[in-house]
Formats: C-alpha cells, sequence, structure tokens
C-alpha cells in the first residue's frame, strides 16, 4: 500500500507536433497518488493533446509517460486503460446504443480479459460502481434515452471504477447544475482518499481552487506555472492562462433611454413548459435570461425563434407582428439564434471555416444568374476571421480544426453577418475559456453599441452581471424576478436561483 | 416488459406481418397452408439465413458487406473444382464444408485488410472486392457449369430429417439442415450477446471514437468481422451448391438484395449498433415468404424483387421515423441541460 501512495503518475519532458505545429514542446507533470492536480489552460494551450498522450491516442514525438515506477516512450489506448489510465473526456464517450449497465462494466472486462460476459455480472460491475460513488441510476435503460447530467455520473462511474490508478477529468461541470458539481466534487474526494491520481481539467477557476490540490498552468504548449494550489489565486492563474490583466469588471455599454422596442414578447404560453411571459427588449439592450435546469428557460429562447411551440401569444418584431411557430418568419424579421451545442446545432464540422462563415444568409453573396461570388465568399469570410479574431492560418481548414473558442466564434460571425435586429444567444460561452469569453463578450458589447438587441440565456452569473442591463429570472415557467441594472449582483442573483 | 413496449417492437411487428401474409396467401390459395409448403420455406431459408447471420454481424457494426454473394459462390464453387481436379470424394461433407469455410475467411481477410488496413468505406471497398473475386474465379477457377458435383454433396440435397406423407397432397419433407442451421443461429445470438467479441461489434456501432477509446482494437474487431463473414458465407455457399446440386459460377449474383432487405427488416439499424439475431430470423422468413409464395395471389415473378425493394426502403423509412422521433423527444427532454 505504501508504494501506491507514494507512486507518481505523469509524463516528462514532452514534445508533440501536429504538421508544423507544436501542441506541446516539453512538458512535464508530477501527479501522486491520493492527490488532485488542476491543469488550467485556454483553448488551443496543449490540455486535449496531453490527455490524447496519457490516453494511448497519440504518441509524444519524443518524452516519457511515467506510470508509477513504469516508464513509456508511448502508449497504445488498451496499454493506457491495462496501466490504469481512465479519461472522462468531454464528450463523455458513452455509446448511446448500449444499456447503462455495460456501458460501466465493459472497462472491467477489458482489463480482465475477459472473453465471455454475463448480464448478471455486468449488473453487479454497474451496480458496485454506482454504489461506490453514491449514485442511483437505472443500469437497464440504453444511455441514448438518460440525461446529459446522468451520462456525466456514468462516465465518472465507469472510470472509477476497479483498478483506476490515474483519472483524467476534462472539464467535468460543464453540463452539470450547482447541485450536481457539489456531488461530482463528493465524489472526488472519495476516489482521492482511495488514492488515486486525479487530473482535473477545467476553466472554472473557483471550481479548481475548491477541489485541486496541486496546478499546472499550460500556455501555448508550454508550462508556465505550476505548484501548490493554495500558492495561486484567481488572479495568479487567469493572467498566467491568458498571459494578460484579465479583470471582471462590468462592461455593458451605457443604455441610451428609448421607448422604442426591437422585440416585445406577449404573454407566451405553452403549458407546462412556461406561460404567460411578456418581456420587451429596446435597441441596443443585453437582456439576460437565467433559470435553473427544467425551468424552460431554453424553450423561452428557441419559441422566440420559431424552433420551439407556442401555443398562444404574441412576438412584435420592429413594431410589427409575426407568424409564430416559425424560424424561417423570424429570420426574416430579423431574430438570429445561436443554440448552446455548437458541435451538432451551429456548425457544419466537416466544411472549411469560410463556408461555415458565410453559410447563413448565403443568398447576399449571388451574382447575376444565381451563382455564388467566390470572391466575395472570401471577402466576406476573410473580414470575418480579423473581426472577430478568429486563431487559423488556413480558413480552407475545416472547422473541427479549431479550438472551441474559436469555434464559437465563428457560430457567432455566421449569425452576426445576417446583421439581425435582435440575436439570442443560448449558452455562448459554454466551454470556452478565459480569453476567448473576454473576447466573446466584447463582441456583444460592441454590437450592442451599434444598437443590436441581445438576449443572452446562461448559467454563468458573473458574466450575466458583467455584460447584461436587465436580467430576467426564470422559475417553473414563470418569471419569477427581474433585476434591473441598479440592482445586478451576483450574490442577490445566486439567492434568486437557488 | 410492458405489453405496449412489446407491440413496438420490431420483432413483433414481423411476426405481425408474416402471420397477415400468410393468411391472405392461405385464404386465396389453400395449397399455402400445407407441411409441404411450410417445409419448403424453412429449406429456401437456410441458405439466406446463414448469409443474413454474416450481413447482420457487419450492420451492427456500422459497416456493410455486398461481397457476400461472390465471397459465397467463390467459395462453393471452387471447393467443388478443387475436389474434383485432386479426386477428392469423401463420402461425409467435412472436407467441402472446410475448403469452403476456409476460402471464405480468406476472401474475407482481403476484405479486413482493404477496410481495417487501408481504411476504405465498407461500402466501396466490398463492391470492388465483390468484383474481383467474381473476375478472378471466372478467369482462374472456371467459368463453367457443374453438374456432377462430388457425391457427398450431391447425396446432402435429399438428406431429410423427417419425411411425412398426408393423406392428400404432396410429401412433406424437411430437410436435416435444420438442425446445424439452428445450432449456428443460437450460437452467433450467443456470439453477439455474450462475448466481447460480439459487445465489441455493437460497440463498434455505437461509436468508433467511444470503442477507441475504451481500448478495444477498432482495427482487430474490424478484421474479425469481415473474416467471420467471409466464413459464414463460403458456409452458406457449399450449401447453396448442394441444395442445388449443381456448381454454377454465375449464381447468387443479385441476392445481395434479398439478404441485406431481410436484416434491415429484422431491425438492424443501417447506421449501426442495433440488431437482434431473432429479428433476423424473422426478417429472412419474410422474404423467403414473399419470394416463394407471392405467386400464390397471382403476382407474377418479376414482381417480387419490386416487392422486396420496396420492402426494404419500407424498412429503412421506418427506422429513421423512429430514430427522428426519438430524436425529438429527446431534444424536449434534455434541451434545457445547457450552461456552466
Amino acid at each position: 500500500m505504501s508504494t501506491l501512495l507514494t507512486a507518481e503518475y505523469g509524463v516528462k519532458d514532452i514534445v508533440k507536433s501536429f504538421g508544423g505545429a507544436k501542441a506541446l514542446s516539453g512538458v512535464s507533470i508530477s501527479v501522486k497518488s491520493g492527490e488532485v492536480h488542476c491543469i488550467a489552460g485556454e483553448n488551443g494551450s496543449g490540455k486535449s493533446t496531453l490527455i490524447k498522450i496519457m490516453s494511448g491516442i497519440h504518441a509524444p514525438d519524443t518524452g516519457l509517460i511515467r506510470l508509477g515506477d513504469k516508464s513509456f516512450t508511448k502508449l497504445s489506448p488498451r496499454e493506457a486503460v491495462h496501466e490504469g489510465v481512465q479519461v472522462i473526456f468531454q464528450d463523455f464517450s458513452l455509446l448511446p446504443n448500449m444499456t447503462v449497465a455495460e456501458n460501466i462494466a465493459m472497462p472491467t472486462y477489458i482489463l480482465n480479459n475477459s472473453r465471455i460476459l454475463s448480464k448478471k455480472q455486468t449488473k453487479e460491475i454497474a451496480s458496485n460502481a454506482l454504489d461506490l460513488i453514491g449514485i442511483d441510476i437505472d443500469i437497464n435503460i440504453p444511455v441514448a434515452d438518460i440525461s446529459i447530467a446522468s451520462k456525466q455520473l456514468i462516465a465518472i462511474a465507469r472510470a472509477t471504477n476497479l483498478g483506476v490508478k490515474m483519472l483524467f477529468m476534462d472539464e467535468p461541470t460543464t453540463a452539470l447544475t450547482r447541485k450536481e458539481i457539489k456531488r461530482l466534487f463528493e465524489v472526488v474526494e472519495q476516489i482521492k482518499a482511495r488514492g488515486v491520481a486525479t487530473v482535473f481539467v477545467s476553466h472554472k477557476i473557483d471550481e479548481i481552487q475548491e477541489i485541486c490540490n496541486t496546478i499546472t498552468i499550460l500556455r501555448n504548449g508550454e508550462v508556465v506555472g505550476d505548484g501548490l494550489m493554495k500558492d495561486f489565486n484567481r488572479k495568479t492563474i487567469s493572467q498566467a492562462m491568458t498571459g494578460l490583466d484579465v479583470s471582471e469588471s462590468r462592461i455593458a455599454p451605457k443604455l441610451e433611454k428609448t421607448t422604442k422596442k426591437v422585440v416585445e414578447i406577449k404573454n407566451f404560453t405553452t403549458k407546462p413548459t412556461f406561460s404567460n411571459i411578456s418581456f420587451s427588449i429596446a435597441p441596443g439592450e443585453i437582456l439576460g435570461m437565467t433559470g435553473l435546469l427544467g425551468s424552460g428557460r431554453t424553450e423561452l429562447a428557441e419559441a422566440i425563434f420559431g424552433q420551439y411551440p407556442v401555443d398562444s401569444g404574441e412576438i412584435i418584431v420592429d413594431g410589427r407582428p409575426i407568424q409564430l411557430n416559425s424560424s424561417s418568419k423570424a429570420l426574416k424579421a430579423g431574430i438570429g439564434y445561436v443554440p448552446p451545442d455548437r458541435l451538432t446545432q451551429g456548425l457544419f464540422l466537416e466544411q472549411s471555416i469560410l463556408n461555415n462563415l458565410v453559410s447563413v444568409g448565403i443568398d447576399q453573396y449571388q451574382s447575376t444568374g444565381g451563382r455564388l461570388s467566390k470572391t466575395r465568399l472570401i471577402e466576406a469570410g476573410q473580414h470575418w476571421i480579423k473581426d472577430l479574431r478568429i486563431k487559423t492560418n488556413n480558413p480552407q481548414n475545416p472547422v473541427t480544426s479549431l479550438s472551441g473558442g474559436n469555434q464559437q466564434r465563428v457560430v457567432l460571425a455566421k449569425w452576426l453577418a445576417m446583421n439581425p435586429h435582435l440575436m439570442i444567444l443560448n449558452g455562448p460561452t459554454v466551454g470556452v475559456d478565459i480569453g476567448s469569453k473576454r473576447e466573446i463578450l466584447k463582441i456583444i458589447r460592441d454590437r450592442a453599441q451599434e444598437g443590436m438587441a441581445f438576449l443572452v440565456v446562461s448559467d454563468d452569473i458573473p458574466e450575466l452581471v458583467q455584460i447584461c442591463h436587465r436580467v430576467i429570472v426564470i422559475k417553473n415557467g414563470h418569471i419569477s424576478k427581474e433585476f434591473s441594472e441598479a440592482q445586478l449582483d451576483e450574490k442577490t442573483l445566486y439567492e434568486e436561483l437557488s | 416488459m410492458n405489453i405496449k413496449k412489446l407491440l413496438l417492437r420490431n420483432e413483433t411487428a414481423l411476426i405481425i406481418a408474416i402471420v397477415v401474409l400468410s393468411l391472405v396467401i392461405g385464404i386465396k390459395s389453400p395449397e399455402f397452408f400445407t407441411l409441404a409448403n411450410l417445409f419448403d420455406i424453412f429449406r429456401s431459408s437456410f441458405v439466406q439465413l446463414i448469409f443474413a447471420l454474416g450481413v447482420l454481424i457487419v450492420i451492427i457494426s456500422g459497416g456493410i458487406d455486398i461481397s457476400f454473394p461472390a465471397v459465397g459462390i467463390f467459395a462453393g464453387y471452387t471447393a467443388v473444382v478443387l475436389m474434383q481436379r485432386f479426386e477428392w470424394n469423401p463420402e461425409n461433407l467435412l472436407l467441402p464444408i472446410a475448403l469452403a469455410i476456409i476460402i471464405g475467411i480468406i476472401l474475407g481477410a482481403i476484405n479486413s485488410i482493404a477496410i481495417a488496413t487501408f481504411g476504405i468505406p465498407t461500402l466501396i471497398a466490398t463492391l470492388g472486392t465483390s468484383g474481383i473475386f467474381r473476375g478472378l474465379m471466372l478467369t482462374f477457377i472456371g467459368s463453367s457449369f457443374i453438374s456432377d458435383i462430388p457425391v457427398a454433396l450431391d447425396k446432402f440435397a435429399t438428406a431429410d430429417l423427417l419425411k411425412i406423407q398426408p393423406e392428400e397432397g404432396t410429401l412433406a419433407r424437411l430437410h436435416i439442415l435444420i438442425i446445424p442451421v439452428a445450432i449456428l443461429t443460437i450460437f452467433v445470438s450467443l456470439l453477439l450477446t455474450r462475448t466481447m467479441f460480439g459487445r465489441s461489434v455493437y460497440a463498434l456501432g455505437g461509436g468508433v471514437e467511444a470503442t477507441r477509446r475504451l481500448g478495444i482494437s477498432v482495427k482487430r474487431t474490424q478484421a474479425k468481422i469481415y473474416m467471420s463473414v467471409g466464413g459464414l458465407s463460403g458456409l452458406a455457399g457449399i450449401l447453396y451448391v448442394s441444395l442445388q446440386r449443381k456448381a454454377n459460377p454465375y449464381d447468387l449474383a443479385g441476392s445481395e438484395l434479398d439478404i441485406i432487405a431481410a436484416v434491415v427488416l429484422g431491425g438492424a439499424s443501417i447506421m449501426g449498433g442495433y440488431g437482434t439475431v431473432f429479428g433476423t430470423v424473422l426478417g429472412v422468413l419474410l422474404i423467403s415468404l414473399i419470394k416463394g409464395n407471392l405467386i400464390l395471389l397471382g403476382v407474377s415473378g418479376s414482381w417480387q424483387r419490386a416487392a422486396v425493394g420496396a420492402l426494404l426502403l419500407i424498412g429503412i423509412t421506418v427506422q429513421a421515423l423512429n430514430e427522428s422521433k426519438k430524436a425529438k423527444n429527446r431534444r424536449v427532454s434534455t434541451s434545457d441541460e445547457v450552461g456552466e
């Protein structure tokens, strides 16, 4: 047991390049068993590459992988599993067509080199794994039919099952509510007590301060800071991550008094999801909307864009009522909607960055005879890349080549190109790093200054306080409270929410 | 499982389709409901089912293999040619069956190399190898029809387990193959549900990247899959030759439609990840029923292909509709799960 307690896991002097670009240049990280270590860094800093090397998906160019008393120059995914390395990926990496029980039990079977499986044993393994972290989920249903929060918990149960020595958690809290995050942290404490070396990858500084003992900060593929968590604070972490002095003070532009309304929502009702919702947004105004899971806020946002059915109510855009339940009418009236799940709803992933940028409102680029003008497309694409500072060396690369923050900017640019009167942003900075988040909030502010109205749907209270003129809180399908600019304050908002 | 769920299952729908179709045919022509006809439907299903089991494995894994008829006839015909050339004429079936299975596995290995090693999309890879296999057979093995097949194979064509002579009407013969085919079917079912290999096949159909991250070797699993399909196709090919009592290198062309239709109607998702052996058995029976007995309804033989093609499209449409309905439900129930 004593060897396990002092075992060290990590990498030494890892170098990895893709094509010409260096993703990691000489990175060393060491995590002791029973320790929670944080790897912090912006998107594109090399965190994902590091995880992929540790889990055997990529081979490093040079350097060593150290797992206890063993060293490897590279790992195969199979070896990684055998050596007790488990990764909870951001997308959970679960198999939707198989049951919860099987998803949890598979790694155990693989670890034991089992050829024959029994249903009874599968269920036992799964129940034990769930018991171990104190979670109660029906193990007989397919993963395709469960909620995102449950998927996260199942991924954790699966990874923390027997034999894990080093556990990576890549942005584990992204899809969780505060209550669920608390539960997750209790689970992490248990894993820690079992002597697992845990690596927690997150953008959220509050969370890593709460849960981690030690920290390594990456920037552009290099270690720019490491040591004990207590020697760092919010400011020093942000600074190391971004290389900039980052402030989180309010950046909402001054709003001029006007009686003009860009959009008026009157008595929107779809029972039981929401009822009697009325509000309006003025030109240049940034209205925040928040609420807990299941409050109806996402449905409401989709309803304004005509994607979620509205039973009764009225929507008036620029003084003219528009037809409900039609996203094409909403689009024509000047409403834009950026969905939360950019990967499946907002982007054509395999298409080039350029094609994505110009995909909304493609009609604008027609030349005579209905043919698309290539020069105009490229000009427009380059304009947006420059304007929103999208980091790429070739706009013809697929969108998948970009980091999360840059992908989000592509989605944003795509809709801004339409010049909507009202832009609805649902979770605009979910899964985006501090630097990109700041950029995105700045883009919103600048557009608002030019008169574009915004509806920002978000869980991120500090972000809402930073950017919004007004925030409405949705509870059980009703507007429970409205906060004016003067009343905006993180503490009171949190209180209203919980 | 509650009644509603049971009714919604694909297998239930298939059983209903088979029963309704049987009733319709039976009412119009009474000779349908004879033991002889039932045994005939079985007989025409054996080879189809063996092919279908292979195709099922491949479809669950998210791939497709359309080279199996070429592999089947290549293996069956080549086994016969080899036996004739070397004047092997054993009493039992072991040699021709072993030969055909080995040839099938070798051809499956060629598919594996194309798919697992070179990463060629499965449809294109097997379309290509299908042409290669048939071409090689006709060029190097032979292109002539062989009617004097080895005696063991010939005798097997009439090896009956049961012979029942009803008071009036034709003699009903139940071929002995029903036993080995039933055993094989159960074996494949256990393989798919109870073994790591079988679950890896489902995993692959659920997501290639997620499977790789589990530590399952995607390439090795794919290689095993296409070699299994090859082996099963080889077995089906030699049994086809035996039941037909002739070896015709031009046979089985076009049979991919019937078999893929049977597997898809049986509930296997063309996108991968879903499918059961029981569903496939029912799918094969339904297709055999249509092919063998639509004629009793006065539907001409030339319409059978159209009917099977239409069924394939109906099967896929039902799958797609179910999927989009599910996705919609899921979206409504989880659409609020956003945020930090």
